[in-house]
């Protein structure tokens, strides 16, 4: 099984407080990884020096083999979508497609053009007037037609409502199966994650406390009773404390 | 990144572009009638010898223009630092935008020299062009204006020439590396704005002087020099003269840095606190009042006479200067310094964005 992120005794500091410490954590490739933890686990962090926005204060960090965001090579394999997904609130939709088409040399402009139709965008909308859902949609679509070997997302349904959070898993699980993409996102929902994640991480205290595929995460801790829910299961690892 | 760069910048250049080339298409119609009504004058008062009224009369009647044009180059640098620059980096830091960029197949280094080079080269076109269009409008005023507003002066060269060029540049990167330091837009605005004047008023008053050794030279005393001459009552005393501290005689368009009245000694004299014309300073002479050329006949006085006679006996002004043909080695010299500033700045902020930073 090969590896998409690697991370090794990982820390980031700003200041004096410790973002992120002792992070050690090993994703494989070819999933949708659910990546899960508390409010300040320390994964925005993590996914930010993954894609390479920030520079590691200790360890190591590997992604698709290489150095995060060094190179327009590696950046144009991984895509990366933000926090409160951002777009340029002046920018139409369309202009956000030629900026994608301008930045990226594997771009895929049918792919694009393809899913703003089916999403219903007006390509000739401003980005500042379309809803969080649009929003989000929209940047996973630049994601996507980037065309990278790993996505990687950050909180990408935090800001959704229920109804925008079930079409956006949809969208993702979609292109995920049709691209051959690995994936990353991390949500503190864990509601979030059970419909799209073949893949579970449970990070807490910057450390790996559960990771493995969530069919056999569940089957493991079968209870005599029945079926433990997803979110049970991480609540159990995430009480535990070392 | 350079779509991405004009697409940003579209908007607020294509105004700037429209506003400039307004200003140029007015100066360029109005330019050639100013300088022919400017030769006409010239021509009329050169026989008589009467020049110096016709600068008077010539600069009187468009000091309100000149005054404004100038104030628009001196203020375009600042503007451009302040809607260009700070807004730069800080915004997309406000809206979250640097982390929708920097996921595309572009290394932050490639995104910031593009935005600070593109932006960078507009902002000093735009003072380029204008500076070099009032400069050339200017002219004949430049060349008839009251010695406070001489083309050497503070207010005058930094509105003439190549100069507005380089602030433009060091605004507009005081700006970028202000919105990278506090990373919000209005702050940086502000912080730009303290630093860009306290530079602008720094540099003409502490550094410029200095750029080339100022001349130093005693002048005879003369109407180009002296503002006038007063005798205080009819019982005799020292005679007032108000010595001009912004003219030498000689030197049109000089910078007067320091002007003082020496006596036949050599001994410069203190004057008066005694307020007198602008830019003057009051100083006393003991002459005789009663008899001679400084007397008052039947109530009045000749001050040519006085003056010669003020000379005569060896009084000089002895001043120092920046002389108008240092114009142009003055103007690259502060301009090569704020294009070494601003790469200075410019360069930090490539050090840190390189760095990891945001």
């Amino acid at each position: 099984m090969t590896t998409v992120l690697r991370a090794q005794a990982l820390g980031k500091r700003y200041g004096r407080r410790w973002a992120l410490r002792e992070c050690t954590v090993d994703v494989p490739a070819g999933h949708v990884v659910g990546l899960v933890g508390p409010n300040g686990a320390g994964k925005t962090t993590l996914l930010k020096l993954a894609a390479g926005r920030l520079r590691p204060t200790t360890g190591d960090v590997t992604v698709l083999g290489g150095r995060p965001g060094s190179t327009p090579a590696q950046l144009a394999r991984v895509g990366f979508v933000a926090q409160e997904t951002p777009l340029y609130a002046g920018l139409t939709v369309a202009e956000h497609l030629r900026l994608g088409a301008r930045l990226n040399p594997r771009w895929d402009d049918g792919l694009a053009r393809a899913r703003v139709a089916r999403l219903g965008l007006d390509p000739g909308r401003r980005a500042g007037r379309l809803s969080g859902g649009q929003r989000a949609q929209l940047a996973l679509t630049l994601g996507l037609a980037k065309r990278p070997d790993l996505l990687i997302l950050d909180e990408p349904v935090a800001a959704l409502d229920p109804l925008a959070r079930r079409d956006f898993a949809r969208g993702l699980a979609q292109a995920a199966a049709e691209h051959e993409l690995s994936v990353v996102l991390s949500s503190h929902v864990v509601s979030d994650l059970e419909k799209v994640c073949d893949y579970l991480i449970v990070l807490a205290g910057s450390r790996v406390r559960l990771a493995g595929r969530t069919e056999e995460l569940l089957a493991a801790h079968r209870r005599p009773g029945g079926r433990l829910s997803l979110e049970d299961l991480v609540l159990t690892y995430l009480e535990a404390r070392p | 990144m350079i779509w991405l760069t004009w697409r940003q910048l579209r908007g607020t250049a294509l105004t700037t572009a429209a506003a400039l080339l307004v200003l140029i298409a007015v100066l360029a119609l109005t330019g050639p009638e100013l300088a022919s009504r400017y030769s006409a004058g010239i021509a009329g008062c050169a026989p008589a010898g009467t020049c110096d009224d016709f600068f008077d009369r010539f600069f009187d009647e468009h000091q309100l223009p000149f005054l404004a044009l100038t104030l628009v180059v001196l203020l375009l640098p600042a503007l451009v630092g302040l809607f260009w620059g700070a807004p730069l980096i800080a915004r997309e830091l406000e809206s979250g935008t640097h982390l929708l960029v920097w996921s595309q197949s572009v290394t932050r280094t490639r995104w910031l020299a593009v935005k600070l080079g593109l932006t960078g080269l507009a902002a000093m076109a735009a003072a380029g062009a204008c500076g070099l269009a009032v400069t050339w409008w200017s002219g004949p005023l430049d060349r008839s204006a009251v010695p406070e507003l001489a083309q050497m002066s503070p207010l005058v060269f930094g509105a003439r020439g190549v100069a507005p060029m380089g602030y433009a540049a060091f605004a507009f990167v005081l700006g970028v590396t202000a919105g990278m330091l506090v990373r919000r837009t209005l702050p940086a605005m502000a912080l730009t704005l303290a630093v860009f004047a306290a530079f602008q008023l720094a540099v003409p008053f502490l550094v410029r002087p200095h750029l080339m050794p100022p001349v130093s030279a005693a002048f005879e005393l003369g109407p180009a020099n002296v503002d006038s001459v007063h005798v205080s009552g009819p019982g005799g005393g020292p005679v007032q003269l108000f010595l001009s501290t912004s003219a030498v005689p000689g030197h049109a368009g000089a910078w007067v840095l320091s002007s003082e009245l020496l006596d036949p000694a050599g001994r410069t004299t203190s004057g008066g606190g005694g307020g007198g014309p602008s830019s003057t300073v009051e100083r006393f002479v003991p002459v005789s009042t009663t008899s001679g050329p400084c007397a008052p006949s039947l109530g009045r006085m000749s001050t040519d006479a006085c003056l010669a006679e003020i000379s005569r006996l060896g009084y000089r002004q002895q001043a120092t200067y920046q002389p108008l043909e240092r114009f142009w080695p003055v103007q690259w010299i502060e301009t090569g310094i704020y294009a070494v500033l601003s790469l200075a700045l410019a360069g930090w902020c490539f050090r840190r964005i390189r760095r990891g930073w945001a």
